[in-house]
Protein backbone atom coordinates (compact mmCIF):
# COMPACT_ATOMS: atom_id res chain seq x y z
CA UNK A 1 0.00 0.00 0.00
CA UNK A 2 1.29 3.38 -0.94
CA UNK A 3 1.85 5.96 1.73
CA UNK A 4 -0.12 9.16 1.68
CA UNK A 5 2.88 11.23 0.62
CA UNK A 6 3.46 8.79 -2.24
CA UNK A 7 0.09 9.83 -3.57
CA UNK A 8 1.07 13.48 -3.32
CA UNK A 9 4.37 12.71 -5.07
CA UNK A 10 2.51 10.81 -7.77
CA UNK A 11 0.20 13.77 -8.34
CA UNK A 12 3.17 16.11 -8.47
CA UNK A 13 5.60 14.23 -10.68
CA UNK A 14 3.57 11.78 -12.76
CA UNK A 15 0.14 13.35 -13.34
CA UNK A 16 1.59 16.49 -14.99
CA UNK A 17 2.48 14.17 -17.89
CA UNK A 18 -1.12 13.17 -18.46
CA UNK A 19 -1.30 15.13 -21.71
CA UNK A 20 1.76 13.31 -23.02
CA UNK A 21 0.20 9.99 -22.03
CA UNK A 22 -3.09 10.80 -23.69
CA UNK A 23 -1.48 12.15 -26.85
CA UNK A 24 0.61 9.00 -27.33
CA UNK A 25 -2.42 6.76 -26.71
CA UNK A 26 -4.57 8.82 -29.05
CA UNK A 27 -2.13 8.36 -31.94
CA UNK A 28 -1.37 4.72 -31.20
CA UNK A 29 -5.06 3.81 -30.93
CA UNK A 30 -6.27 6.37 -33.50
CA UNK A 31 -9.18 7.54 -31.41
CA UNK A 32 -9.88 9.76 -28.44
CA UNK A 33 -12.45 7.57 -26.70
CA UNK A 34 -10.23 4.47 -26.67
CA UNK A 35 -7.26 6.65 -25.75
CA UNK A 36 -9.14 7.95 -22.73
CA UNK A 37 -9.89 4.44 -21.47
CA UNK A 38 -6.38 3.11 -22.03
CA UNK A 39 -4.73 6.23 -20.57
CA UNK A 40 -6.77 5.88 -17.42
CA UNK A 41 -5.89 2.20 -17.16
CA UNK A 42 -2.20 2.98 -17.74
CA UNK A 43 -2.08 5.75 -15.12
CA UNK A 44 -3.75 3.54 -12.52
CA UNK A 45 -1.24 0.83 -13.36
CA UNK A 46 1.56 3.37 -12.99
CA UNK A 47 0.13 4.30 -9.59
CA UNK A 48 0.20 0.67 -8.49
CA UNK A 49 3.82 0.33 -9.53
CA UNK A 50 4.83 3.77 -8.31
CA UNK A 51 6.66 2.21 -5.39
CA UNK A 52 9.19 0.87 -7.88
CA UNK A 53 9.80 4.32 -9.37
CA UNK A 54 12.18 6.30 -7.20
CA UNK A 55 13.95 8.79 -9.40
CA UNK A 56 14.57 9.52 -13.04
CA UNK A 57 12.47 10.67 -15.95
CA UNK A 58 8.83 10.42 -14.85
CA UNK A 59 7.53 11.22 -18.33
CA UNK A 60 9.53 8.44 -19.99
CA UNK A 61 8.51 6.05 -17.22
CA UNK A 62 4.81 6.84 -17.66
CA UNK A 63 4.98 6.77 -21.46
CA UNK A 64 6.60 3.35 -21.36
CA UNK A 65 3.64 2.03 -19.37
CA UNK A 66 1.18 3.79 -21.68
CA UNK A 67 2.68 2.36 -24.85
CA UNK A 68 2.78 -1.13 -23.41
CA UNK A 69 -0.90 -0.86 -22.44
CA UNK A 70 -1.67 0.45 -25.94
CA UNK A 71 0.05 -2.42 -27.73
CA UNK A 72 -1.62 -4.96 -25.48
CA UNK A 73 -4.96 -3.29 -26.20
CA UNK A 74 -4.32 -3.29 -29.95
CA UNK A 75 -3.43 -6.98 -29.95
CA UNK A 76 -6.63 -7.79 -28.12
CA UNK A 77 -9.09 -5.40 -29.74
CA UNK A 78 -7.72 -4.81 -33.22
CA UNK A 79 -6.37 -8.13 -34.43
CA UNK A 80 -6.09 -6.70 -37.95
CA UNK A 81 -3.83 -3.86 -36.82
CA UNK A 82 -0.42 -3.83 -38.47
CA UNK A 83 2.03 -4.38 -35.63
CA UNK A 84 5.03 -4.91 -37.90
CA UNK A 85 8.18 -4.06 -36.00
CA UNK A 86 10.50 -1.52 -37.51
CA UNK A 87 13.25 -3.27 -39.40
CA UNK A 88 16.70 -2.26 -38.40
CA UNK A 89 18.20 -2.20 -41.85
CA UNK A 90 17.67 0.85 -43.99
CA UNK A 91 15.51 1.02 -47.03
CA UNK A 92 17.30 2.91 -49.76
CA UNK A 93 15.93 6.42 -49.85
CA UNK A 94 14.24 7.23 -53.13
CA UNK A 95 15.94 9.56 -55.52
CA UNK A 96 15.29 13.26 -55.63
CA UNK A 97 11.69 13.98 -56.34
CA UNK A 98 9.76 17.24 -56.17
CA UNK A 99 8.42 15.98 -52.87
CA UNK A 100 9.55 18.95 -50.80
CA UNK A 101 6.93 21.02 -52.53
CA UNK A 102 4.17 18.47 -51.99
CA UNK A 103 5.06 18.13 -48.32
CA UNK A 104 5.24 21.87 -47.92
CA UNK A 105 1.67 22.10 -49.22
CA UNK A 106 0.30 19.37 -46.96
CA UNK A 107 -2.12 20.49 -44.29
CA UNK A 108 -3.21 19.13 -40.93
CA UNK A 109 -5.72 16.78 -42.48
CA UNK A 110 -3.19 15.32 -44.95
CA UNK A 111 -0.67 14.76 -42.20
CA UNK A 112 -3.22 13.17 -39.86
CA UNK A 113 -4.37 10.82 -42.60
CA UNK A 114 -0.82 9.89 -43.59
CA UNK A 115 0.27 9.34 -39.99
CA UNK A 116 -2.73 7.14 -39.24
CA UNK A 117 -1.94 4.96 -42.26
CA UNK A 118 1.43 3.95 -40.85
CA UNK A 119 1.94 0.83 -38.76
CA UNK A 120 1.69 1.52 -35.02
CA UNK A 121 5.43 1.19 -34.33
CA UNK A 122 6.15 3.83 -36.98
CA UNK A 123 3.52 6.18 -35.57
CA UNK A 124 4.98 5.69 -32.13
CA UNK A 125 8.50 6.95 -32.88
CA UNK A 126 7.16 9.86 -34.92
CA UNK A 127 4.76 10.97 -32.20
CA UNK A 128 7.46 10.70 -29.54
CA UNK A 129 9.97 12.67 -31.60
CA UNK A 130 7.86 15.22 -33.49
CA UNK A 131 4.98 15.84 -31.08
CA UNK A 132 6.47 15.00 -27.71
CA UNK A 133 9.97 16.28 -28.50
CA UNK A 134 11.68 13.25 -26.93
CA UNK A 135 15.42 12.74 -27.33
CA UNK A 136 16.79 9.52 -28.83
CA UNK A 137 17.71 8.40 -25.34
CA UNK A 138 14.16 8.91 -24.09
CA UNK A 139 12.68 7.15 -27.11
CA UNK A 140 15.02 4.23 -26.49
CA UNK A 141 13.86 4.07 -22.89
CA UNK A 142 10.16 4.34 -23.68
CA UNK A 143 10.14 1.83 -26.52
CA UNK A 144 12.71 -0.55 -24.98
CA UNK A 145 14.82 -0.39 -28.12
CA UNK A 146 18.58 -0.18 -28.16
CA UNK A 147 19.69 3.43 -28.43
CA UNK A 148 21.53 2.65 -31.67
CA UNK A 149 18.38 1.70 -33.57
CA UNK A 150 16.30 4.74 -32.64
CA UNK A 151 17.76 6.87 -35.41
CA UNK A 152 17.27 4.25 -38.11
CA UNK A 153 13.72 3.61 -36.86
CA UNK A 154 12.94 7.29 -37.12
CA UNK A 155 14.53 7.57 -40.55
CA UNK A 156 12.37 4.73 -41.81
CA UNK A 157 9.23 6.04 -40.19
CA UNK A 158 9.80 9.46 -41.73
CA UNK A 159 10.37 7.95 -45.12
CA UNK A 160 7.12 6.00 -44.85
CA UNK A 161 5.28 9.09 -43.74
CA UNK A 162 6.60 11.13 -46.66
CA UNK A 163 5.53 8.40 -49.05
CA UNK A 164 2.07 8.30 -47.51
CA UNK A 165 1.84 12.08 -47.82
CA UNK A 166 2.95 12.03 -51.45
CA UNK A 167 0.54 9.24 -52.21
CA UNK A 168 -2.39 11.17 -50.80
CA UNK A 169 -1.37 14.38 -52.52
CA UNK A 170 -0.98 12.66 -55.92
CA UNK A 171 -4.41 11.12 -55.44
CA UNK A 172 -5.80 14.56 -54.73
CA UNK A 173 -4.10 15.93 -57.83
CA UNK A 174 -5.74 13.24 -59.94
CA UNK A 175 -9.03 13.97 -58.28
CA UNK A 176 -8.73 17.63 -59.17
CA UNK A 177 -8.10 16.76 -62.84
CA UNK B 1 20.99 7.65 -52.25
CA UNK B 2 24.61 6.74 -52.22
CA UNK B 3 26.07 9.18 -49.72
CA UNK B 4 26.98 7.27 -46.59
CA UNK B 5 26.58 10.29 -44.33
CA UNK B 6 22.95 10.73 -45.33
CA UNK B 7 22.36 7.34 -43.73
CA UNK B 8 24.47 7.74 -40.65
CA UNK B 9 24.30 11.45 -39.79
CA UNK B 10 21.41 13.21 -41.45
CA UNK B 11 18.64 12.36 -38.98
CA UNK B 12 20.85 12.75 -35.94
CA UNK B 13 21.78 16.18 -37.28
CA UNK B 14 18.14 17.08 -37.91
CA UNK B 15 17.21 15.96 -34.40
CA UNK B 16 20.02 17.83 -32.70
CA UNK B 17 21.62 14.60 -31.51
CA UNK B 18 25.10 15.24 -32.91
CA UNK B 19 27.70 16.81 -30.69
CA UNK B 20 29.08 20.16 -31.79
CA UNK B 21 32.17 18.90 -33.71
CA UNK B 22 30.15 16.24 -35.54
CA UNK B 23 27.41 18.74 -36.36
CA UNK B 24 29.84 21.26 -37.72
CA UNK B 25 31.66 18.71 -39.88
CA UNK B 26 28.30 17.52 -41.21
CA UNK B 27 27.46 21.13 -42.08
CA UNK B 28 30.70 21.36 -44.03
CA UNK B 29 29.75 18.18 -45.82
CA UNK B 30 26.32 19.65 -46.67
CA UNK B 31 27.96 22.50 -48.52
CA UNK B 32 29.39 20.07 -51.05
CA UNK B 33 26.86 17.20 -51.10
CA UNK B 34 23.77 17.79 -53.14
CA UNK B 35 22.15 14.53 -52.04
CA UNK B 36 22.37 15.30 -48.37
CA UNK B 37 21.22 18.88 -48.91
CA UNK B 38 18.08 17.86 -50.73
CA UNK B 39 17.38 14.98 -48.35
CA UNK B 40 17.69 17.39 -45.44
CA UNK B 41 15.33 19.83 -47.17
CA UNK B 42 12.75 17.03 -47.44
CA UNK B 43 13.06 16.17 -43.78
CA UNK B 44 12.83 19.81 -42.79
CA UNK B 45 9.70 20.23 -44.91
CA UNK B 46 8.19 17.27 -43.08
CA UNK B 47 9.12 18.74 -39.73
CA UNK B 48 7.65 22.11 -40.74
CA UNK B 49 4.46 20.31 -41.67
CA UNK B 50 4.32 18.82 -38.15
CA UNK B 51 4.95 22.21 -36.61
CA UNK B 52 2.21 23.78 -38.71
CA UNK B 53 -0.35 21.07 -38.11
CA UNK B 54 -0.28 21.11 -34.33
CA UNK B 55 -1.35 17.49 -33.98
CA UNK B 56 -0.71 17.33 -30.24
CA UNK B 57 -3.91 16.28 -28.49
CA UNK B 58 -4.27 17.12 -24.83
CA UNK B 59 -6.11 14.98 -22.34
CA UNK B 60 -9.73 16.03 -21.90
CA UNK B 61 -10.24 17.89 -18.63
CA UNK B 62 -12.67 15.25 -17.41
CA UNK B 63 -10.02 12.54 -17.66
CA UNK B 64 -7.74 14.26 -15.17
CA UNK B 65 -10.58 14.52 -12.69
CA UNK B 66 -11.68 10.95 -13.33
CA UNK B 67 -8.16 9.68 -12.67
CA UNK B 68 -7.65 11.81 -9.56
CA UNK B 69 -10.94 10.55 -8.21
CA UNK B 70 -10.12 6.91 -8.90
CA UNK B 71 -6.66 6.84 -7.32
CA UNK B 72 -7.05 4.70 -4.24
CA UNK B 73 -6.69 6.74 -1.06
CA UNK B 74 -4.83 5.56 2.00
CA UNK B 75 -7.67 5.01 4.44
CA UNK B 76 -7.52 5.82 8.12
CA UNK B 77 -8.10 2.09 8.64
CA UNK B 78 -4.82 1.13 7.00
CA UNK B 79 -3.04 4.04 8.61
CA UNK B 80 -4.17 2.83 12.00
CA UNK B 81 -2.94 -0.68 11.34
CA UNK B 82 0.32 0.56 9.96
CA UNK B 83 1.20 2.87 12.83
CA UNK B 84 0.90 1.29 16.29
CA UNK B 85 2.44 4.40 17.89
CA UNK B 86 -0.29 6.63 16.56
CA UNK B 87 -1.37 8.15 19.91
CA UNK B 88 1.86 10.01 20.63
CA UNK B 89 1.88 11.10 17.02
CA UNK B 90 -1.70 12.32 17.21
CA UNK B 91 -1.00 14.26 20.38
CA UNK B 92 2.13 15.82 18.90
CA UNK B 93 0.24 16.60 15.70
CA UNK B 94 -2.63 18.23 17.58
CA UNK B 95 -0.18 20.38 19.52
CA UNK B 96 1.59 21.32 16.32
CA UNK B 97 -1.67 22.17 14.57
CA UNK B 98 -2.84 24.18 17.55
CA UNK B 99 0.43 26.09 17.47
CA UNK B 100 0.29 26.64 13.71
CA UNK B 101 -3.37 27.60 13.97
CA UNK B 102 -2.52 30.20 16.54
CA UNK B 103 0.46 31.40 14.50
CA UNK B 104 -1.52 31.86 11.37
CA UNK B 105 -4.84 32.76 12.89
CA UNK B 106 -5.06 36.22 11.42
CA UNK B 107 -3.73 35.11 8.07
CA UNK B 108 -6.03 32.12 7.98
CA UNK B 109 -9.15 34.26 8.12
CA UNK B 110 -9.11 34.88 4.40
CA UNK B 111 -7.90 31.39 3.58
CA UNK B 112 -11.27 29.86 2.61
CA UNK B 113 -11.76 32.71 0.17
CA UNK B 114 -8.31 32.01 -1.23
CA UNK B 115 -9.08 28.32 -1.70
CA UNK B 116 -12.35 29.20 -3.41
CA UNK B 117 -10.49 31.55 -5.72
CA UNK B 118 -7.82 28.94 -6.48
CA UNK B 119 -10.57 26.49 -7.36
CA UNK B 120 -12.24 29.08 -9.58
CA UNK B 121 -8.91 29.70 -11.33
CA UNK B 122 -8.38 25.96 -11.79
CA UNK B 123 -11.86 25.62 -13.30
CA UNK B 124 -11.16 28.53 -15.65
CA UNK B 125 -7.83 26.95 -16.61
CA UNK B 126 -9.45 23.58 -17.37
CA UNK B 127 -12.19 25.32 -19.37
CA UNK B 128 -9.58 27.18 -21.40
CA UNK B 129 -7.96 23.89 -22.44
CA UNK B 130 -11.16 22.72 -24.12
CA UNK B 131 -10.86 23.07 -27.91
CA UNK B 132 -11.32 26.67 -29.04
CA UNK B 133 -11.38 28.23 -25.57
CA UNK B 134 -7.74 29.11 -25.06
CA UNK B 135 -7.53 32.55 -26.65
CA UNK B 136 -9.79 35.37 -27.84
CA UNK B 137 -6.87 37.04 -29.53
CA UNK B 138 -4.25 34.66 -30.83
CA UNK B 139 -0.93 36.29 -31.52
CA UNK B 140 2.68 36.00 -30.53
CA UNK B 141 2.98 39.75 -30.97
CA UNK B 142 2.66 41.70 -27.75
CA UNK B 143 1.73 44.79 -29.76
CA UNK B 144 -1.33 42.95 -31.04
CA UNK B 145 -2.36 41.37 -27.76
CA UNK B 146 -1.91 44.41 -25.52
CA UNK B 147 -4.17 46.83 -27.45
CA UNK B 148 -6.79 44.10 -27.74
CA UNK B 149 -7.49 44.50 -24.01
CA UNK B 150 -8.08 48.26 -24.41
CA UNK B 151 -11.64 49.21 -23.64
CA UNK B 152 -12.55 45.72 -22.52
CA UNK B 153 -11.20 46.09 -19.00
CA UNK B 154 -10.37 49.09 -16.85
CA UNK B 155 -6.71 48.24 -16.31
CA UNK B 156 -3.77 47.46 -18.58
CA UNK B 157 -2.17 44.07 -17.98
CA UNK B 158 1.56 43.94 -18.79
CA UNK B 159 1.82 41.98 -22.03
CA UNK B 160 5.21 40.81 -23.19
CA UNK B 161 6.51 37.93 -25.24
CA UNK B 162 9.16 35.82 -23.49
CA UNK B 163 9.91 33.47 -26.39
CA UNK B 164 13.64 33.99 -25.91
CA UNK B 165 13.36 32.67 -22.36
CA UNK B 166 11.24 29.69 -23.45
CA UNK B 167 7.82 31.18 -22.76
CA UNK B 168 6.39 32.26 -26.13
CA UNK B 169 3.27 34.42 -25.94
CA UNK B 170 0.34 32.52 -27.43
CA UNK B 171 -2.40 35.12 -27.01
CA UNK B 172 -4.88 36.59 -24.59
CA UNK B 173 -8.52 36.37 -23.60
CA UNK B 174 -11.05 37.68 -21.15
CA UNK B 175 -12.43 35.38 -18.53
CA UNK B 176 -14.75 35.62 -15.58
CA UNK B 177 -13.44 34.18 -12.34
CA UNK B 178 -15.54 34.23 -9.23
CA UNK B 179 -17.80 36.89 -10.72
CA UNK B 180 -14.89 39.15 -11.63
CA UNK B 181 -13.72 39.98 -15.14
CA UNK B 182 -10.06 39.12 -15.53
CA UNK B 183 -7.49 39.39 -18.29
CA UNK B 184 -5.69 36.18 -19.19
CA UNK B 185 -2.32 35.99 -20.90
CA UNK B 186 -1.53 32.64 -22.45
CA UNK B 187 2.05 31.46 -22.70
CA UNK B 188 3.51 28.28 -24.11
CA UNK B 189 6.02 26.26 -22.14
CA UNK B 190 7.43 23.32 -24.07
CA UNK B 191 4.28 21.25 -24.66
CA UNK B 192 2.32 22.98 -21.92
CA UNK B 193 0.20 26.07 -21.71
CA UNK B 194 0.43 28.56 -18.89
CA UNK B 195 -2.55 30.78 -18.17
CA UNK B 196 -1.65 33.99 -16.35
CA UNK B 197 -4.77 35.56 -14.83
CA UNK B 198 -4.48 39.28 -14.13
CA UNK B 199 -7.03 41.35 -12.25
CA UNK B 200 -7.25 44.58 -10.35
CA UNK B 201 -6.55 44.44 -6.65
CA UNK B 202 -9.86 45.35 -5.06
CA UNK B 203 -9.52 43.29 -1.93
CA UNK B 204 -7.38 44.94 0.74
CA UNK B 205 -5.69 41.65 1.58
CA UNK B 206 -3.06 40.57 -0.92
CA UNK B 207 -3.85 37.25 -2.51
CA UNK B 208 -0.52 35.51 -2.89
CA UNK B 209 0.95 32.09 -2.49
CA UNK B 210 1.12 28.85 -4.40
CA UNK B 211 -0.50 25.48 -4.43
CA UNK B 212 -1.33 22.38 -6.40
CA UNK B 213 -4.53 20.59 -7.26
CA UNK B 214 -5.34 17.76 -9.64
CA UNK B 215 -1.86 17.78 -11.11
CA UNK B 216 -1.87 21.53 -11.79
CA UNK B 217 0.26 24.10 -10.02
CA UNK B 218 -0.63 27.71 -9.38
CA UNK B 219 1.41 30.63 -8.21
CA UNK B 220 -0.12 33.98 -7.23
CA UNK B 221 1.49 37.33 -6.53
CA UNK B 222 0.74 41.01 -6.39
CA UNK B 223 2.46 43.82 -8.21
CA UNK B 224 1.51 47.46 -8.82
CA UNK B 225 -2.03 46.98 -7.52
CA UNK B 226 -2.59 44.05 -9.87
CA UNK B 227 -2.99 40.46 -8.82
CA UNK B 228 -1.44 37.73 -10.91
CA UNK B 229 -2.06 34.01 -10.84
CA UNK B 230 -0.14 31.66 -13.15
CA UNK B 231 -1.47 28.13 -13.51
CA UNK B 232 -0.26 25.20 -15.56
CA UNK B 233 0.59 21.53 -15.57
CA UNK B 234 4.21 22.56 -16.16
CA UNK B 235 6.59 22.11 -13.22
CA UNK B 236 6.41 24.71 -10.39
CA UNK B 237 9.93 25.96 -11.25
CA UNK B 238 8.59 27.06 -14.65
CA UNK B 239 5.92 29.17 -12.96
CA UNK B 240 8.56 30.78 -10.74
CA UNK B 241 10.63 31.59 -13.79
CA UNK B 242 7.66 33.10 -15.60
CA UNK B 243 6.83 35.18 -12.53
CA UNK B 244 10.39 36.57 -12.50
CA UNK B 245 10.09 37.42 -16.19
CA UNK B 246 6.76 39.19 -15.73
CA UNK B 247 8.05 41.09 -12.73
CA UNK B 248 11.24 42.21 -14.42
CA UNK B 249 10.77 45.52 -16.17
Amino acid sequence: MLERNDRVRFEEIVLPHLDAAFNLARWLLRGRADAEDVTQEAVLRAYRFFGAFRAGDARAWLLQIVRNCCFTWLQKNRPMEDLTELQEEFLPVERDTPETLAIAKSDREDLTRALEQLPAHFREVLVLRELEGCSYKEIAEITSRPMGTVMSSLARARQQLRQALLHSSSKEARHEL
Amino acid sequence: MSCELSRTHLHAYLDGELDAPAASSFEQHLASCHECTSALANEQALRASFARSNLYERAPAGLRQKISASLPVVTSETARRAIPWRWPVLVAASLLFAFLGWQFFSGALHRPAQTAFANAILDAHLRSLQPGHLTDVESTDQHTVKPWFDGKIDFAPPVRDFAAAGFPLVGGRLDVVDGQTVAVLVYGRRKHFVNVFVWKATDTKPWTGSGAAQGYHWLAWEKDSLYFCAISDAVPADLDQLKQLIQSE
